[in-house]
């Protein structure tokens, strides 16, 4: 499990790496929560390229995330996630949400 | 059917035993030569089982977590994720999507998951006994090498 962080302007962004199951999904949420602690981000943008798998632990990772940002009046973008991670977020609606940002429309900007 | 090959597996409900079980069925179901997606649809499942076991089963406590795979020559895998935990007071609730006694960071979509990634699914549970859940799913079969 690995995060890295890199900030431009009011964007922060989280590289996330490894398994995001519920093992995992404990440091990732304190390293999260930390950045948004410490920078008070504008907008996060959680990148999921390096995740290789991720279950329902990773939508409530996402859903908590998001609520976090809510709270501080920030914006959460998820990127970077496969067609796989996809599968798994559809079934929680979050597609819905207006964070996501696939590969497919990122290739297609 | 008689299963051509099978497995069981006892592992106790430590959070590391996650990516354990996933990884143990992959190896066990490779014989079958499923698609990367078929793959990555049980491993999800399992995952979510096994999962379950370790948040709630067992949520104060530490158990024992009982897998057991069946093959069968037709292409159908038999999942059976077993624990000995608190078991659930009313399954049919348990089942609807986001229905969580999990708290803050559980989605409650556990159920939903294994529903949607494998072909059926079955929880049998007992208050104070535990829980089983059986999960089947068919692996389409590509050209054989034998
Ligand atoms: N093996 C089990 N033993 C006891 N209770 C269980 C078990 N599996 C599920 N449950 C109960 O069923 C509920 C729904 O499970 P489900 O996996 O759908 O969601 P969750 O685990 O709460 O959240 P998520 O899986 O999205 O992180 C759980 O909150 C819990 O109350
Ligand atoms: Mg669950």
């Amino acid at each position: 499990m690995d995060v890295k962080t890199e900030s431009a302007a009011y964007v922060t962004t989280v590289h996330l790496a490894g398994e995001l199951d519920h093992h995992n999904a404990g440091p990732l949420r304190a390293r999260v929560d930390e950045v948004i602690r410490m920078k008070r981000p504008k907008k996060l943008v959680l990148d999921f390229s390096g995740i290789s798998f991720m279950d329902s632990s990773g939508i409530g990772f996402v859903m908590g995330r998001y609520k976090q940002m809510q709270s501080i009046g920030g914006e959460l973008t998820v990127s970077g996630a496969s067609p796989r991670m996809e599968k798994v977020m559809r079934l929680a609606g979050l597609e819905r949400l207006p964070i996501w940002k696939t590969h497919g429309e990122e290739k297609n900007q | 059917m008689k299963a051509m090959n099978e497995m069981r597996l006892t592992f106790t409900s430590r959070s590391a035993n996650e990516g354990f079980a996933r990884s143990a069925v992959s190896a066990f179901v490779a014989q079958l030569d499923p698609a990367v997606d078929e793959l990555a649809d049980l491993r999800t499942a399992v995952s979510e089982a096994v999962t379950n076991c370790i948040v709630h089963a067992y949520r104060d406590t530490i158990g024992d977590i009982y897998m057991n795979v069946q093959l069968f020559e037709n292409g159908r895998v038999i999942v059976r994720v077993r624990d000995r935990g608190c078991g659930i007071p009313d399954v049919k609730k348990a089942m609807e999507p986001l229905f969580t006694t999990g708290g803050e960071e559980r989605s409650g979509l556990g159920f939903s998951v294994m529903e949607s990634f494998m072909d059926t699914m079955r929880v049998r549970s007992t208050v104070g006994k535990g829980t089983t859940v059986t999960m089947e799913k068919y692996i389409r079969l590509r050209r054989r090498h034998d």
